[in-house]
């Protein structure tokens, strides 16, 4: 607590920081692109949205595993407290890109791979916050939850590569690789980057800000359970 | 393990088991098909496959709840997860009873609903294969599902929130062996991966639903 305390005014500067100054050099301070005109510049928010989207789920899984190997009671909180942060990295993903799908593709939603896989990423958060909106001890909440998103995260793997079975897509390859030829251009990589840097810092900042607060509300339903006993 | 598997298919047989339900549900999915996309049969062969294969999954979907429900209810859940019987095969013991009374009889009438929806003569056979290779994948999952929500309240709402995203895969793979059997392709490779999902789910599922039922029952 008094680390993360200490850490956030930081993180939350800096994250802040990031993100304003990666947005502003991105959207005023790039070239247009030559076909894309205007509508390039959504890829500063909807790239790292999107990163964030499906990195989230990781840092769920991660988080969960460890609640239930070690069960130690912050990781179960900070995964609850990701949920809500990772749904919405994944809506804004989802809504961006739909923005920019209409000008560019001239449709607002393709069941494309990558698209499809997205959405139902989306699901899944749904659900995962649903089940613990249900349940109301909290450690039974956090060991279902555990589980669920164990689970959660094969299927949503399988589902991943069952759906380049089942359709082909519109959505461009990987474009940020570090080995590969063919990348965004350095003009538009570089406020990219930082963008994508910002998010992630922004992803610690809410998180720890919601795990902190999820921590004092344990701490407080614990002090009024004692009040009652006494 | 077989006692309580008779078990299961002796309660869910009797009056107010449910049984029947899932079946008369996917026949009016079916019905009712043709009233909202219309009545071209040309149209309607496009979709038959996948319209059954969402039928039957949403039938199957019905009757999950009842899996722990009832046995939650009057306590023989607890007398389960105290007998000698691991809870990891009670709980693959459910899915089975489970799969005999949903997956298995929706996969047997799937080929006269075919006909009502006009699916074509080369995809009756694969219609019934593919229900039969991937429904128990199904029940598997459900029985997950149902052993997360078991106890709640509306846990049955709750329950196709967390089960629906995960059929996905299994919904996926087999209307394309259906739809790909109906035109003359090849029904190999998603036939194949239907089954490797149904396999997994059976292999791996089980423990994680007996880990989320030692939760709940705690």
């Amino acid at each position: 607590m008094s680390l993360s305390g200490a850490v956030l005014p930081w993180v939350t500067a800096l994250a802040v920081a990031m993100v304003v100054g990666g947005l502003i050099w991105g959207f005023f301070f790039t070239p247009n692109d030559f076909r894309q005109g205007a509508t390039v510049k959504i890829i500063y928010i909807h790239v790292p949205a999107a990163i964030m989207g499906s990195g989230t789920w990781f840092m769920m899984l991660a988080a969960s595993l460890v609640w239930v190997i070690r069960r130690h009671h912050v990781s179960a909180l900070a995964a609850k407290a990701a949920a809500p942060v990772g749904m919405v990295f994944t809506l804004i993903g989802l809504f961006t890109g739909a923005v920019w799908g209409q000008p560019m593709w001239g449709t607002w939603w393709e069941w494309d791979p990558r698209l499809t896989a997205f959405l139902i990423l989306f699901l899944f958060y749904l659900g995962y916050m649903a089940l613990w909106a249900a349940v109301e001890n909290p450690d039974t909440a956090a060991d279902l939850t555990a589980v669920l998103c164990l689970v959660g995260t094969v299927f949503a793997v399988i589902a991943r590569y069952a759906i380049l079975f089942w359709n082909q897509g519109l959505h461009q390859g990987a474009s940020l690789s570090m080995d590969t030829e063919e990348n965004v251009a350095d003009v538009f990589a570089y406020p990219l980057w930082t963008c994508i840097i910002g998010f992630g810092l922004l992803f610690i900042c809410l998180v720890l800000l919601r795990t902190r607060t999820e921590i004092r509300a344990r701490r407080l339903s614990a002090l009024i359970a004692q009040e009652r006993m006494a | 393990m077989i006692g309580l598997l008779i078990r299961d298919l002796r309660l869910s047989v009797k009056a107010g088991g449910g049984f029947g339900l899932a079946l008369a549900f996917f026949l009016i999915v079916s019905v009712l098909v043709p009233f909202g996309i219309g009545p071209e049969t040309a149209l309607l062969r496009e979709v038959s496959g996948g319209i059954l294969w969402l039928g039957a999954l949403l039938a199957c979907l019905l009757s999950l709840d009842r899996i722990f429900a009832l046995d939650w209810e009057d306590g023989s859940l607890e007398l389960l997860a105290t007998s000698p019987l691991p809870l990891e095969m009670v709980a693959i013991t459910k899915s089975a009873a489970h799969w005999i009374t949903t997956g298995l009889p929706l996969a047997l009438v799937a080929p006269l609903l075919g006909l009502f929806l006009n699916l074509p003569e080369d995809g009756f056979l694969w219609l019934v294969i593919s229900l039969l290779v991937g429904t128990p994948a199904l029940s598997a999952i459900g029985t997950f599902g149902a052993a997360l929500t078991v106890g709640m309240r509306r846990g049955g709402l709750l329950l196709s929130l967390l089960v629906l995203p995960l059929y996905v895969p299994s919904l996926l793979f087999g209307s394309m062996v259906v739809s790909n059997g109906a035109s003359g392709e090849a029904v190999g490779t998603p036939l194949a991966l239907l089954a490797a999902i149904s396999l997994g789910s059976l292999a791996i599922l089980p423990f994680a639903s007996a880990s989320v039922l030692r939760v709940n029952l705690r």
